[in-house]
């Protein structure tokens, strides 16, 4: 591995750039490399490793049993990396990807900044893991201070090895929040209760699915972690609906269960309701998307290589449809297989041979998946909130029933012209928390599907350049171009 | 390592090992970080509750997300604005600052 720290030392061009290190990228850029590509690999985070894994050569965790077995896996992976000949550059955020318009040879113009500094480079292929992020969950009074992802806490322990102070409720459901109940408890988090909002009905359609999740490596797996958080936490499932107190901060989480409200005084609120593909530099790169009903979020349209609509783009890992880290890993070679062949560094009898078992291991992976995604699917009145005070976009203060008056009062139809009418989508997180929750609420004011409803155009830069950041590049044609889209 | 935090709203985890430490200020407040902290990391274990006040209403908010989604961790780091303090490593002698609404022309990179 050539580590980059400065953003003079990337090269003018790449066979492949691969975006975001986390288990997708670590293994595609290892397995391109191993292929003869010249590969950068970028990430904006200070050391590799992605979600799962973050942290995984920096962390101040020393006690292994704190974070489990699958997290020290991540050594392995970027052990592989470091011995590759892929060039990576930390902290260094992708903030826009394009066709290339000067150039017939190199497709794609990349815009990236590190520690302050900005340049575009091209490469041949691109290859996004960008990971997934957590489901948004407004209930009323979640932008308190106070009020956390259950993520943000994991993040915290990984990198920082601090936990929440104080007593701590994780509210919420999906397959993660038993292990990260389970991490912070080990950890020393005081974690007063865990309040499940798994609805029961979807007990019923995951029920069909079941016979494929009980041939699922995951199944021994998540349940000792469930046992092992239901033994010694205090687990209170049925929860229909959460609302947090307190006027400067959060003092308090009220809920109902069984048509009974309760108030728990808490110091931390921990919210997560599963995970969805991170899709903005992927929508913004230009790639077609679709709703996934069964996952319920937006994902990619790929084919059998995780090729996206843009020829040249691929999407692996979790950005690609949740499947889980070691899906991720996998699809990464898979992925770095075709972009080698695309390049023609490979036949296609060599892809397809050096793909066969890695196809037949990913099959095992996302076995049973299905049963997990309609069991956690989030009820109705999280996914839209019912309470029309309740901010959807942290950014622009827009809230629940703003969204819904607009949608049925004055018949807007999708999430680009909410945009117009509410601003919401328009602050610096671009729609990455309240996009989802939009899109479901015009859904129900309107009677329709979020697949009818459609998303967010974005448009690049997907994160904030600064304006010293764009002066500082070449003003190229392409340059201007990547300003004034 | 947890002496040197004034462990209000968030402690050093179980099993954990001491870095270096960072010292840097926060809105004139002298604190002490942990080298390999980000900025946003190192005020939720300084006890820091609120980090910027919003544009719109200029409610008190705190980092949420801690991965770059949510950007409810605005800060002004050493005289420029809109930093987002999950993705930034904390430095020895950085100098922050409360973001209160949106970013002030006087913040800007000179
Ligand atoms: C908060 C959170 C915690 C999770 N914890 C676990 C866990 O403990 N166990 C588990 O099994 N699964 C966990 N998951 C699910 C998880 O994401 C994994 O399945 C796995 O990490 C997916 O791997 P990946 O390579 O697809 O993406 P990730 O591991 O998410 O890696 C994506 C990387 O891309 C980078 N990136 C994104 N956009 C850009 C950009 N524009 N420029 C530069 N870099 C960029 C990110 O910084 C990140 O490092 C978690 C998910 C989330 C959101
Ligand atoms: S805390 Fe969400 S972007 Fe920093």
């Amino acid at each position: 591995m050539k580590p980059l720290t400065d953003i003079d030392q990337l090269a003018e061009h790449y066979d492949l750039a691969i975006v975001g290190a986390g288990p997708a990228g670590l293994s595609a850029a290892a397995r391109a490399s191993e292929l003869g590509l010249a590969v950068l690999l970028v990430d904006e985070n200070p050391a590799p490793g992605g979600q799962i894994y973050r942290s995984i050569t920096t962390t101040p965790v020393s006690d292994r049993a704190v974070l489990g077995a699958d997290y020290w896996r991540g050594r392995d992976i970027v052990a592989r990396l470091k011995r590759s000949a892929a060039a990576y550059a930390a902290r260094c955020t992708v903030w826009s990807i394009a066709p290339d318009v000067e150039s017939d040879a190199s497709p794609f113009e990349i815009g990236l900044s590190l520690d302050g500094r900005a340049r575009l480079i091209s490469a041949g292929q691109v290859i996004l893991a960008t990971g997934a992020q957590e489901r948004p969950f407004p209930i009323p009074g979640w932008t308190l201070p106070g009020v956390m992802t259950a993520g943000a806490a994991q993040i915290a322990l990984k990198s920082s090895a601090i936990v929440p102070k104080g007593r701590t409720v994780i509210a919420g459901c999906g397959p993660l929040l038993y292990l990260l109940a389970g991490q912070l408890a080990a950890a020393g988090a005081e974690i007063v209760a865990v309040l499940d909002t798994t609805p029961r009905r979807n007990w019923r359609a995951a029920l069909a699915a079941l016979p494929d999740f009980l041939r699922s490596p995951y199944l021994a797996k998540g349940l000792k972690l469930m046992a092992k958080a239901r033994r010694s936490l205090r687990f209170l499932g049925g929860v229909t609906s959460l609302a947090v107190e307190g006027s400067d901060r959060l003092s308090a989480i009220r809920f109902e269960r069984g048509g009974a409200s309760e108030s728990l005084a808490c110091d931390t609120l921990l919210l997560h309701q599963g995970v969805i593909p991170s899709v903005n530099l992927s929508n913004a790169a230009g790639c077609a998307h679709d709703f996934d009903p069964v996952q319920h979020c937006w994902v990619p349209q790929l084919d059998d290589w995780f090729a996206s609509s843009v020829p040249g783009i691929a999407i692996a890992g979790d950005g690609a449809g949740i499947g889980g880290a070691e899906s991720a890993a996998l699809r990464g070679e898979v992925a770095a297989l075709d972009t080698a062949r695309r390049l023609g560094r490979i036949t296609i009898p060599e892809r397809d041979d050096q793909a066969a078992p890695i196809r037949a291991a990913l099959g095992r992976t996302l076995r049973g998946r299905r049963f997990l995604d309609l069991l956690y699917k989030p009820a109705a009145q999280f996914l839209a909130p019912i309470v029309d005070d309740t901010i959807i976009c942290r950014c622009e203060e827009v809230t629940a029933g703003q969204v819904r008056d607009a949608a049925k009062r004055l018949g807007v139809t999708g999430p680009n012209q909410m945009k117009a009418f509410l601003r919401c989508g328009m602050g610096p997180c671009q729609g990455r928390l309240c996009g989802p929750t939009v899109v479901e609420l015009i859904a129900e004011a309107r009677g329709t599907t979020p697949a009818e409803v459609g998303y967010y155009r974005l448009r690049p830069p997907v994160k904030p350049v600064t304006l010293a950041e764009l002066a500082s590049l070449p003003q190229s044609e392409a340059a201007v171009k990547a300003v004034v889209r | 390592m947890s002496e040197t935090r004034t462990d209000r709203d968030a402690k050093t985890g179980r099993g954990a090992h001491s870095a270096a430490t960072l010292s840097f200020s926060f809105d004139g407040r002298r604190l002490i970080g942990r080298d390999g902290d980000t900025v946003a990391a190192s005020l939720l274990a300084n006890g820091v509750t609120v980090c910027r006040e919003t544009p719109v209403s200029g409610a008190p908010r705190a980092p949420y997300c801690l991965m770059g989604v949510c950007f409810e961790c605005l800060v002004v780091i050493d005289g420029v604005g809109n930093r987002q303090g999950c993705m930034v490593p904390l430095r020895d002698g950085m100098t922050i600052e409360t973001q209160h609404g949106r970013r002030q022309p006087e913040e800007t990179q000179g």
